[in-house]
């Protein structure tokens, strides 16, 4: 909402305050002023002209040379080039030394061998944009009215002396979508009366119930319509000064008529539209719910088609109005129009909101409706529409308005005790001081035993509740007034918990092994949204996506981190680690919402270790990324029941690819991009890992308990094999601990070899045995027995043989 | 004899002075300190000499062996010396080169504004709530006193999947779940981290995912000056102690009073760029607690009050760390990424 300084000073005693003070106090108690716009700043020494003369110019076809009248001794000699300008107009000259918006300074001239002695403006070189200026002159310059002096300060005439206050209303502040609802906001803020018009209706004796009927079929959506009638008017051009604070408002002026209803609109909030009575086409208004598929052209001649959620205003047969939102081509004022029906009614605010929604068509009007509007203002409204246009259209009233329907004009009572007030607060105001911000806000109040009970004009149909009330009184009483305290009372401890905690360990574990936390987004196209899912499901798609690209819910986080990789790479940033933690979408036949799983993801690429002088890089690659997970999954006291098994899962390497099982559980997998993948996505060779957190976080481990640090020696025993190339380390791993038994301490695997000094189709596998007893001090026997066990068993199982 | 004695240490002392390393040295002690060396042999001339002069010699003999022993154990410990010297001289390295990287990765900066904020209020109580993304337009919307066909829907468009299924549009429903289950009874003290989702075109300034981290407590008796003696708190450990607060009045559907909540600018309210020359710089909006949520997640609104506090921390980091682009936060650029290491 624009407010202009002027305007508002005629309804409330603003005292010459500063425009900005004035924002900053509305600010504070409720209300952001966004900006104070100072119209015609950087304006100059413009004035009015009276154009004596104009000739065509002897060298140019578009420009003419005209004798103005400035208000000086001698008219002065201007080239324009307007095509509008004409002999006898007022117009508006930025003189010679004048200065424009933009610091444009108007100097003399010769314009094709002419010389032109400043300028004959247009409004929109005076600062006013385009799209408010009124249709006739926006290709030209804008011509006064008659009754303005040469010589006079054109800014002056046009207003733009003024300052503009821009209101950032909420939407429950819709009362103050009007000047005299921001009278009452800032009278209530500055302790002042608000000066309401006067207004006088001179009625002629016909009566208005003798032109017209109105009747409503739709009450709930229209509960009551209020009609009057001007006639005899003559359509023109409204009063300067209205023009210029519609502009100021953001309205584009029309004519007197029209300009008259958006005038009201802005000084009452309330929408009224104006018809040609007729062009009515009937005597009658019926305001009844469109038809499904009701065609009606719209008065900026755009045929729509309605539905039955729309309410239209009718002649009895066919529409004539899109209710609250805009009216028909067929019964629109023109400059023939001599009588006019001025519609001042309540719309419901979904059935406005509904229509203006479908047909795309916001308006100042449907604004209103939508939020609600006064209902004690619709008579007040459609009589001062017609005060205005016996004043400047030269119509004549006709006696009295047909209202159809009914509403509760009654305001609302709201209690609220001064215990309640103090204890939501914190403060310890007193009676009077509450009683004394009612009073400001011109709210009666009556107050019974430190309760407040309070009528709350229908201008204010936010305030329902007690909570209503205190927020009146807070903000009047001023937040900064308000005690500076933390909340008393029991306290538990706070924290996170196991899960939480778990979650922030694997992020740091991560980020000290030298990964990069990544965020990315959970929307993604459709084939991306499956690829790489742990699960397969089908995707759950948005209803309205706004792009092909973010479409559906991710399934998985490995392919926005290969868009991370891709995004990297196309930027020389080959070595990257990087993880993220987030969720995907597992629809659920059934449930309502689907489930959320959260995922661990990684990715690494390039150079894991680099060392450049001395020659000791080391390249990402499956065990770099395995070793990565093991060390977490110690981390988390799990490394024991994890297992790697190879697997195939799409988009990656069949032969570099883990299934990761949790006690047997598949949670996830590790491996290597598919090259094919990779070239797809114009990304280097790349590591990835996804799994699931819960069952990581959720499975219990066993509390830590103290071992006694070794007293006894260990032995070490180291066997290299010879096995089939196909045997896994982690077969043979696992029948070592099987016949190590209980002596067996630790396995390890340091080398492996496939090459030259094998046979073919075999390799050698060396592993480190330890042995120790807790107990006592091994003896070699002892080792030698259960050593031989292991030897055996792997020959037997894995068909190893030592190596000679 | 003696003549003997003597000339065999002047010829020791002369091959010890001479020795070069250690294995020479330890040579010239088996030479001639040794119970073979030459020192025993002239000693066994002795049974010739008379009683007198066999004590004499006996003591010359021990004098000539402990002065050689000495001088060899002078000279082992100049040629240890010198062996650690050049062991030292040899092992010299530059150490100007650059050590050996360490590998160390960050945490995204929306996660560090969070957890900071987190830890904060794990501080003074809190606990942290956590919810569902895909929300029912209940939890999202009605819980939170927003009505189907309510205005101020219009403030968060949000991405419906169905009718009555969404993404969130903020955190506030995991407050209105994490209500519910208390079945009535206070305290609440939570914190609600989280991704949020609307309709927005991403430009500089918006991004349809986001962050967004809520507080709510209720209790008995907790008031409008509590919530902003909380914010204060808040405002100064996140952006400095210097720091101020002021509440704006606001409208929120899920509090009244609402309010918005400005920090002071970092300029110190002279006014700059950042502050659009205010000296004030939006933060959250927060307020207390409506009735209507209060009731709705089943606990009593004359008995029980409550505030409730919201914010972005994408608008935080960016503040905070002067980031211009709020895209930065999910293209992960990686020289984005590394500038948030943990020093602060």
């Amino acid at each position: 909402m624009f407010v202009s300084y002027k305007w508002l000073s005629e309804y409330v005693d603003l005292d010459g305050m500063p425009s900005k003070e004035l924002a900053e106090k509305i600010t504070r108690s409720g209300i952001e002023v966004e900006g104070v716009d100072m119209l015609g700043a950087g304006i100059k020494g413009v004035v009015i002209g009276h154009v004596l003369e104009k000739e065509q110019h002897p060298n140019a076809d578009k420009l003419n040379v005209c004798q103005v009248d400035i208000g000086e001794e001698e008219p002065v000699q201007i080239v324009c080039g307007a095509p509008n300008v004409d002999k006898g107009q007022k117009v508006a000259v930025a003189k010679v030394g004048a200065v424009l918006p933009g610091n444009f300074k108007i100097k003399k001239a010769k314009l094709r061998g002419e010389a032109s002695n400043g300028m004959i403006c247009s409004l929109q070189e005076l600062g006013i944009e385009s799209k408010l200026v009124a249709k006739e002159y926006s290709e030209g310059i804008f011509v006064f009215p008659n009754d303005v002096t040469p010589g006079e300060d054109a800014l002056l005439q046009l207003n733009l002396d003024d300052e503009v206050l821009e209101l950032g209303l909420t939407p429950n502040r819709s009362d103050c979508l009007s000047m005299i609802g921001v009278a009452y906001e800032v009278a209530a803020i500055l302790d002042k009366e608000v000066k309401l018009p006067e207004i006088e209706v001179e009625e002629a004796a016909e009566r208005t119930e003798d032109w017209i009927k109105v009747s409503i079929e739709a009450k709930e959506d229209n509960p009551i319509y209020i009609a009057r009638i001007v006639k005899d008017v003559k359509i023109g051009p409204s009063p300067l000064w209205m023009q210029a604070r519609l502009m100021a408002e953001g309205i584009r002026p029309h004519n007197n008529v029209v300009d008259i209803t958006n005038y009201i609109l802005l000084e009452y909030g309330q929408p009224l539209h104006a018809f040609d009575y007729d062009r009515l086409g009937s005597k009658e208004i019926v305001v009844r719910r469109a038809q499904d598929g009701e065609q009606f052209v719209t008065l900026d001649n755009a045929e729509r088609t309605l539905s039955s959620e729309h309410l239209l205003i009718t002649n009895g047969k066919e529409g004539v109005a899109l209710a609250g939102v805009m009216g028909g081509a067929n019964s629109e004022v023109e400059a023939d129009t001599t009588r006019v029906l001025i519609e001042s009614a309540y719309f419901n605010g979904q059935r406005v909101r509904q229509a203006s929604k479908d047909h795309g068509l916001r308006s100042e009007a449907s604004a209103r409706f939508e939020k609600g509007v006064d209902p004690n203002r619709l008579q007040a409204a459609a009589d001062r529409a017609a005060q205005l246009m016996a004043q400047y259209a030269g119509g004549q009233v006709l006696a009295g308005s047909v209202v159809a329907g009914e509403i509760d004009l009654e305001p609302k009572v709201v209690s609220v005790t001064l215990e309640k007030l103090n204890r939501v607060l914190g403060t310890n105001l007193q009676a009077a001081e509450v009683e004394d911000i009612f009073r400001r806000l011109k709210f009666e109040v009556k107050t019974d035993n430190e309760e407040f009970i309070v009528t709350v004009p229908t201008r204010r149909g936010d305030i329902t509740i007690a909570e209503d009330l205190v927020e009146e009184v807070a903000r009047l009483y001023g937040y900064d007034h308000l005690p500076t305290t933390v909340p008393v009372g029991a306290t538990y401890p706070g924290g996170l918990t196991d899960y939480q905690e778990k979650r922030r360990t694997v992020r740091r574990f991560l980020e000290g092994a030298g990964f990069n936390q990544a965020i990315t987004y959970t929307l993604t196209s459709e084939k991306k949204s499956q690829e790489y899912a742990l699960e397969s499901r089908e995707p759950i798609k948005l209803a309205m996506p706004m792009s092909e690209e973010h479409a559906y819910l991710r399934l998985s986080i490995i392919p926005q981190l290969l868009g991370v990789v891709s995004y990297n790479n196309a930027r020389q940033i080959d070595s990257l680690a990087l993880y993220e933690v987030g969720s995907v979408f597992l629809k659920e036949s059934g449930a309502e919402l689907p489930t959320e799983e959260e995922h661990l993801a990684g990715a690494i690429t390039g150079l894991w270790e680099e060392n450049l002088w001395q020659g000791e890089n080391k390249a990402a690659d499956f065990f770099v990324a395995k070793g990565v997970l093991e060390g977490l999954f110690a981390k988390l006291g799990l490394l024991e029941r994890v297992a790697f098994k190879k697997a195939e899962i799409a988009g990656m390497h069949p032969g570099r690819t883990a299934a990761i099982e949790l006690d047997g559980q598949e949670i996830g997998f590790v491996g290597q991009v598919h090259p094919q993948q990779a070239k797809d996505l114009d990304i280097k060779e790349t590591y990835l890992f996804e799994l699931k957190l819960s069952p990581l976080f959720t499975a219990e481990t066993e509390a830590v308990t103290y071992e006694p640090i070794p007293r006894f020696p260990s032995i070490t025993r180291d066997i290299a094999l010879v096995v089939d190339t196909n045997v896994e380390a982690g077969k043979l791993e696992e029948i070592i601990k099987e016949a190590g038994g209980k002596l067996l301490k630790d396995v390890r695997v340091f080398d492996l070899y496939e090459g030259e000094h094998i046979e073919a189709g075999k390799k050698s596998i060396a592993f480190s045995l330890k042995y120790f007893d807790p107990e006592k001090t091994l003896t070699d026997e002892e080792v030698v027995k259960v050593h031989d066990g292991v030897l055996e068993a792997l020959k037997e199982k894995a068909g190893a043989e030592l190596r000679s | 004899m003696e003549q003997q004695l003597k000339e065999l240490q002047t010829e020791a002392l002369a091959k010890v002075e001479a020795a070069e390393d250690l294995k020479q040295l330890n040579d010239i002690r088996v030479a001639y300190v040794g119970k073979k060396g030459p020192i025993t042999e002239v000693l066994k001339g002795m049974g010739k000499l008379s009683a007198e002069e066999r004590p004499k010699m006996g003591a010359l003999a021990n004098e000539v062996r402990a002065a050689v022993a000495s001088a060899i154990e002078a000279k082992q410990s100049a040629l240890q010396q010198k062996a650690i010297q050049e062991q030292l001289e040899k092992e010299t390295i530059d150490v100007t080169l650059p050590g050996r990287p360490v590998r160390t990765g960050n945490a995204h900066p929306l996660t560090k504004v969070v957890e900071e904020i987190e830890d904060l209020f794990i501080s003074m109580g809190y606990s942290i709530a956590e919810g569902p993304e895909v929300e029912t337009d209940y939890y999202n919307f009605e819980a939170l006193n927003l009505p189907k066909g309510h205005p101020a829907r219009d403030m968060q468009d949000s991405f419906y999947i169905t009718e009555d299924i969404l993404l969130r549009t903020h955190t506030s429903p995991v407050q209105a779940r994490t209500m519910e289950k208390h079945e009535g009874r206070g305290p609440v003290k939570i914190i609600c981290p989280g991704k949020v989702y609307r309709r927005d075109n991403d430009d500089a300034t918006h991004s349809h995912q986001f962050t967004q981290i809520e507080g709510l407590a209720v209790d008995e008796n907790i008031s409008m000056g509590d919530l902003k003696g909380t914010l204060e708190v808040f405002a100064k450990k996140l952006f400095g102690e210097d720091r101020e607060i002021r509440l704006r009045p606001s409208f929120f559907p899920f509090t009244e009073p609402s309010v918005e909540v400005d920090v002071s600018c970092m300029c110190g309210g002279k006014g700059c760029r950042i502050c659009k020359e205010t000296g004030w710089i939006e933060i959250l909006g927060a307020g207390m607690v409506h009735p209507n949520v209060l009731e709705m997640a089943g606990f009593d609104s004359k008995k029980y009050t409550g505030f409730a506090f919201g914010m972005g921390p994408d608008r935080i980091a960016m503040l905070k760390y002067g980031i211009d682009d709020i895209r930065h936060f999910y293209t992960n650029d990686v020289r984005f990424l590394k500038q948030f290491s943990e020093h602060e």
